[in-house]
């Protein structure tokens, strides 16, 4: 039984993604959607935070909303990996149920 | 309607500033007629929500806190309330409303609708839902 | 699978209504049901038929109407959240004394059950919104 949380606001502004991570089971993953995908930029003040909180979580971006934020792909996470809307249909479709942070 | 799901209604808003916290009780009251096994979360700034003491005289928007009191009446009974949350706010228990409900199963005896549990246990009750709503 | 989908943001202000309406998209191309869409909130904005964006950017109504038409979703605006922010059908405009209603083709407002329904009724709930 796992879930997937989405998470759709930057952290540098917002609580929410830290407030996931926090909540995560093993097992869970998270996706990072629309302004979410900041979150996943490796070399922020706040990489290590998110880098500790995966600890048996997996961290997903969505393609379409890295590539639209100009984020080089190089500038992500090494652990993270990026998926397109069918992508996170799967993601949906492959844990027991959605948790969104809005 | 014979199935039965374990609906969680998350909120992490505070009142009043946004239209969520009160839209979500709208959502609790009407989704009691469908007789699911509902719960409700208070976490991050949505503890904010079940404060004592809140009069919006001065700001002409409705005081919906009172109707958090009735949600026994509904049949809703599991307000769960996350301390670290709370703790990082500055409020205790004592700060938030007092909310009953009359346990059919033990004489109508008036028991808590608020349980304060640990982040950790707000995690295990996240992961045992069905459904997920987030306000 | 089953997925039901609620969205909670209005359009252009939020992404919410467009991330929904790719996600949708891409449910049902990967052989996915998503019986309704529900528009919560500021969400129930997106129905509105009076809606001219400029002609470069994407019409995000227009383009619910057409899914909805094309693949017989059933887009479903809550009645209480609507009627707050100015949107009425024709019944609920005569009902109230109101001079016009502006719900678009493809969308029909009803009651929060449907969430609740659409909750019990399908496999998944995706929640967009802000």
């Amino acid at each position: 039984m796992s879930t997937l949380h989405t998470v759709n606001k930057s952290p540098f502004g917002n609580g929410a993604l830290q407030s996931c991570l926090k909540h995560c089971k093993p097992g869970d993953a998270v996706l990072l959607i629309e302004d979410g995908v900041y979150g996943a930029i490796a070399g922020s003040a706040l990489a290590a935070e998110v880098r500790a909180g995966l600890s048996d979580v997996a961290l997903y971006v969505l393609e379409g909303d890295v590539k639209a934020r100009g984020i080089d792909a190089g500038k992500i996470l090494g652990e993270v990996k990026s998926v397109g809307y069918g992508g996170f249909v799967d993601l949906v479709t492959s844990h027991d149920r959605t948790q969104a942070w809005l | 309607m014979s199935e039965t799901k374990k609906f969680l209604y998350v909120n992490r808003k505070a009142p009043y500033g946004t239209i969520y916290a009160l839209e979500s009780l709208e959502v609790v009251l009407i989704g009691a007629a469908f007789e699911q096994d509902v719960s409700l979360a208070f976490l991050d700034d949505g503890v904010f929500q079940l404060t004592r003491g809140q009069d919006t005289a001065g700001i002409g928007i409705k005081n919906f806190s009172n109707t958090f009191r009735a949600l026994g009446d509904y049949d809703v009974t599991k307000l769960f309330v996350e301390r670290e949350s709370l703790d990082e706010r500055g409020l205790t228990e004592a700060d938030l409303q007092a909310i009953t409900y009359e346990d059919e199963n033990d004489d109508w005896a008036e028991k808590p609708s608020i349980r304060v549990v640990s982040r950790a246990e707000m995690a295990d009750i996240m992961a045992s839902q069905d459904v997920v709503l987030s306000f | 699978m089953k997925i039901g989908v609620v969205v909670s943001e209005g359009p252009y202000t939020h992404q919410a209504a467009d991330t929904a309406y790719h996600f949708v998209k891409a449910a049902l191309d990967n052989g996915h049901e998503v019986p309704r869409v529900f528009f919560y909130h500021d969400g129930v904005n997106v129905s509105t038929r009076l809606s001219v964006p400029p002609q470069d950017e994407r019409h995000i109504q227009n383009n619910w109407t057409a899914l909805a038409k094309d693949k017989g979703i059933d887009l479903v605006v809550c009645i209480a959240a609507a009627q707050r922010r100015g949107l009425l059908d024709e019944n609920e405009a005569k009902r109230q004394g109101k001079d016009a209603s502006n719900i678009a083709e493809g969308f029909r407002i009803s009651g929060l059950g449907q969430l609740i329904e659409m909750g019990i009724q399908t496999d998944r709930l995706v929640m967009f919104g802000d």
